[in-house]
C-alpha cells in the first residue's frame, strides 16, 4: 500500500576522522539513499569527509531505561512509543 | 577576445542565475519538508556558481561593472541562457525532469571546462562540479523514482519529458563565439559531450521506464537573447528592486 | 518484578528534573509532561516552516545575489530546524504527518507572528532582527530543558540562529544610513513589526495557567513576561543604535528598576490572530496545504519505487 507516510529513519554521524558516529536526529525518507542524501542536506550541509549512518527507527533495538524499577515488564523494545512502528492491517481507521 | 569571453561567461552564469531562481519558487511549497531542503540547497549553489560567473565576467568587461549590475539590469534581450532552464516549474515531476536533462549535461561540461587554459574558469569548474554531482545524482533518482513509481507519476514526468525534450539540443548550441575559445582551448567543444550526454540520460530514462519522445522537433534562440515569454516575467521580479530603487545599496 | 504506583514515579520524575537528569524518550513520564511536550515541540516546528512563507516571499525579488543567497540560506535553516523539531516530537510518539494535519485543519497553532504580511524588503531585515530576536530569547534558555532531544534540538538551533538575527540587523542597520526612501523603509518596517513581535512572547503571566507546570517541569524557564521584558531591554538600544525609533509612545525607560516600561500590547489583535483572524493566516495555512496534497503523488511514487526495488532484492 503506497498511500503510507515514508518510514522514520535515525541519523548517526561522524563529523571527523578519529570521532564516534553521533545520533543526531531522525528524518522522513522512502529509501535508504534517499535516507541517506537527506541526511546529507539536514545534518551537514554537504561538508566533506563526514560518514553517515542511517537505519530505519523500527530496527533499532533499546534497552530498558536506567532505572531498575520499571513500571512495565522488562523487556528489550523499540526506540520510541512510535504509533508507524507499530504494523496496523489496512482497513483500520482512526489509527 | 575579451568581448568573446565575456559574452561566453555570461551564458553559463545566465544559466545558473534562471535555473537557480525557478528552483527557489519552491520554497516552502515542496512534496515533503526533506525536498524543499534538498531544492534550497540545489538553488543555494546555482546561485553561488552564477556570482562567482558573473564576478569573473565584470572583471572581464573591464567597464567597472559588478556581478550584481549584470544579473539585475541586463534587458532580457541580454540575458543568454538556455531556453531549458527559464521553463515554469510545474509540477515536482517537471522540475525534477527539467533539473535532470540540465545536470546531466553540466556534469559532462564541468569535466571539460576543468581542461579549460583559462585558470578561473578551470577553478569556477573545480568547485561547481563538485555540486552537480550532487544535484545530476538527486535528480536522476527523482526521474527514476518517479518514471518507475505509480502510474500517476510515470504519466506526468513522461509528460515532463516529452514537454521539455524540445529544449535539449539547445545544450549544445555553438557558434563563432564558442568557436573562437574551442581554438584557444578555453572552451569546451559541445558536440564532443553529445554522445555522453546521450547515454547518460538514455540509461536512466530506462531504467525509468520513460521513452524518449518521438518528436524531434527543436527550439532555440536563448543563446541569443531570443527567449520565452517566461524569461520577461521572472526579470520583473528579479530586477524589481533594483528598477524601482536605482542607485542604492542594499 | 517490582510494581511502582503512580505517585511513586511522578515523584522519582520530579527528583530527576529538579537535579536536571534529563529525561529521554524511553523513560517514564507523565502523561500530561507527554502531552505539553508534543504540543510545544510541534507548535515550534510548525512555526519554523510556516515561517518560511513569509520570507520566501521576497526571494525572487531580494535586490542583489548576496541577500539572494542569504535569504535562500535562512530560509533553509528553518526548514531544518522544523525537521530537527519534528523529529523531537517523534521521539514521544507523536507522528509528524498527523501533527502536520493538526496544523492544517486548525487545531494546531503556531507562531502568531508569521500570520503579517512582509510588504517590502525592509521586512526581511525586521524579521531577522526582531522575530529572530526574540525567538533565540525564547530558544537559549530551552537549551537547558528537561527532555534530552528538545534540548538538544535547541542546541542545534541556537548555533544556526544568531547568524540569522545577525544578518536582519545588518539589513535595518544598512537601510537606517542609506538613502531617505531606504531609511523610512526601515522604519516602516519597524513600524508594523514591532508589536507582533511582542506579541510573540504570548499572553501576561496572570492569563498563562500552564506556566507554572511548565516551570516546574523545566520544558519552560521563563515566564512570558519575563522573556518580553527581557526582549525589550535588549531591542531598544539596537534601535537606537541605528537612528530608528520604536513606535510606542510610552516606552520610557525607568532608572530605578532599570528596565523599560512600555505600552499596552492590543490583546484584542492578539486573540483574534492566535484564533485564526490575522491577516495571512488563511494564506499561510492554505499554501502548506496545497504543497501537501499536490506532494501526495510523488510521496505515493517514492514508496511505491521503494516497494518494487525491495521485492527485487528480495526475490
Amino acid at each position: 500500500m503506497s498511500k503510507k507516510e515514508w518510514p522514520l529513519w535515525e541519523v548517526f554521524i561522524r563529523s571527523k576522522a578519529g570521532l564516534n558516529h553521533k545520533h543526531v536526529g531522525s528524518l522522513r525518507a522512502a529509501d535508504a539513499t534517499m535516507a541517506i542524501e537527506n541526511a546529507r542536506d539536514v545534518y551537514t550541509r554537504r561538508s566533506e569527509g563526514i560518514s553517515i549512518w542511517v537505519v530505519p527507527s523500527n530496527q533499532v533495538t533499546a534497552s530498558d531505561p536506567s532505572d531498575a524499577d520499571a513500571f512495565y515488564e522488562p523487556a528489550h523494545s523499540k526506540v520510541y512509543r512510535h504509533p508507524t512502528f507499530y504494523d496496523v492491517p489496512d482497513g483500520i481507521s482512526h489509527m | 577576445m575579451s568581448a568573446t569571453l565575456f559574452e561566453y561567461v555570461l551564458r553559463i552564469g545566465d544559466d545558473s542565475l534562471i535555473l537557480g531562481h525557478r528552483l527557489s519558487e519552491w520554497c516552502g511549497r515542496g512534496p515533503i519538508l526533506e525536498e524543499d531542503i534538498a531544492m534550497t540547497n540545489i538553488a543555494l549553489d546555482l546561485v553561488g556558481q552564477a556570482t562567482n560567473l558573473y564576478d569573473y565576467a565584470a572583471e572581464i568587461e573591464g567597464k567597472g561593472r559588478n556581478a550584481d549590475q549584470l544579473a539585475f539590469l541586463r534587458f532580457d534581450r541580454e540575458y543568454k541562457n538556455l531556453l531549458l532552464v527559464e521553463q515554469p516549474n510545474g509540477d515536482f515531476g517537471m522540475t525534477m525532469m527539467r533539473q535532470f536533462l540540465f545536470d546531466a549535461f553540466r556534469k559532462l561540461f564541468f569535466e571539460s571546462l576543468e581542461q579549460s587554459s583559462d585558470h578561473q574558469l578551470r577553478a569556477i569548474a573545480s568547485k561547481s562540479l563538485k555540486e552537480t554531482k550532487y544535484h545530476l545524482r538527486h535528480s536522476s533518482e527523482w526521474v527514476i523514482r518517479l518514471g518507475d513509481g505509480t502510474e500517476e507519476s510515470k504519466i506526468r514526468v513522461q509528460e515532463a519529458l516529452d514537454t521539455l525534450w524540445r529544449y535539449t539540443n539547445e545544450l549544445f548550441y555553438q557558434d563563432d563565439i564558442d568557436q573562437e575559445l574551442i581554438q584557444n582551448g578555453i572552451a569546451p567543444d559541445l558536440n564532443h559531450l553529445r554522445k555522453d550526454w546521450e547515454n547518460l540520460v538514455s540509461n536512466v530514462l530506462n531504467e525509468a521506464t520513460l521513452e524518449i519522445p518521438n518528436n524531434n522537433w527543436q527550439h532555440q534562440g536563448g543563446r541569443k537573447g531570443f527567449h520565452s515569454e517566461h524569461l520577461g516575467k521572472i526579470l520583473a521580479e528579479l530586477q524589481y528592486m533594483q528598477r524601482a530603487y536605482p542607485n542604492m545599496e542594499w | 518484578m517490582e510494581h511502582r504506583n503512580i505517585d511513586e514515579l511522578e515523584r522519582l520524575f520530579q527528583e530527576k528534573i529538579d537535579k536536571d537528569i534529563k529525561i529521554e524518550p524511553n523513560d517514564w513520564m507523565p502523561e500530561d509532561y507527554r502531552q505539553t511536550l508534543i504540543r510545544q515541540i510541534s507548535q515550534h516546528a510548525h512555526s519554523e516552516i510556516v515561517g518560511m512563507l513569509p520570507e520566501g516571499n521576497w526571494i525572487t525579488r531580494a535586490p542583489n545575489l548576496r541577500r539572494k543567497a542569504v535569504l535562500l540560506a535562512k530560509v533553509q535553516d528553518e526548514a531544518g530546524h522544523g525537521l530537527y523539531l519534528y523529529s523531537a516530537a517523534e521521539t514521544l510518539g507523536a507522528d509528524r504527518e498527523a501533527t502536520i494535519d493538526d496544523l492544517h485543519s486548525g487545531k494546531a497553532k503556531y507562531s502568531s507572528i508569521f500570520n503579517y504580511p512582509t510588504l517590502t524588503w525592509a521586512d526581511m531585515g525586521a524579521i531577522g532582527w526582531l522575530v529572530d530576536g526574540a525567538a533565540i530569547m525564547n530558544q537559549v534558555p530551552l537549551c537547558r530543558c528537561s527532555y534530552g532531544p528538545y534540548a538538544r534540538a535547541m542546541v542545534r538551533v541556537c548555533k544556526e540562529e544568531s547568524f540569522h538575527q545577525r544578518q536582519g540587523f545588518e539589513i535595518m542597520a544598512h537601510l537606517a544610513k542609506g538613502t531617505a526612501e531606504q531609511k523610512e523603509m526601515a522604519q516602516d518596517a519597524l513600524n508594523r513589526f514591532w508589536w507582533p513581535a511582542l506579541m510573540m512572547f504570548g499572553p501576561n503571566d496572570a492569563e498563562s495557567p500552564h506556566t507554572a507546570q511548565s516551570m516546574k517541569w523545566k520544558i519552560k524557564r521563563h515566564t512570558n513576561d519575563e522573556l518580553r521584558q527581557q526582549f525589550v531591554d535588549v531591542t531598544v538600544p539596537q534601535a537606537e543604535l541605528i537612528g530608528l525609533t520604536i513606535p510606542d509612545k510610552d516606552l520610557k525607560f525607568n532608572e530605578k528598576t532599570g528596565h523599560y516600561e512600555f505600552g499596552e500590547i492590543n490583546w484584542d489583535e492578539f486573540w483574534e490572530v492566535v484564533k485564526g483572524n490575522g491577516p495571512c493566516n488563511k494564506d499561510r495555512i492554505d499554501v502548506r496545504r496545497k504543497a501537501k496534497e499536490d506532494g501526495e503523488w510523488v510521496r505515493e511514487a517514492a514508496n511505491a519505487f521503494a516497494e518494487k526495488r525491495a521485492r527485487k532484492l528480495s526475490a
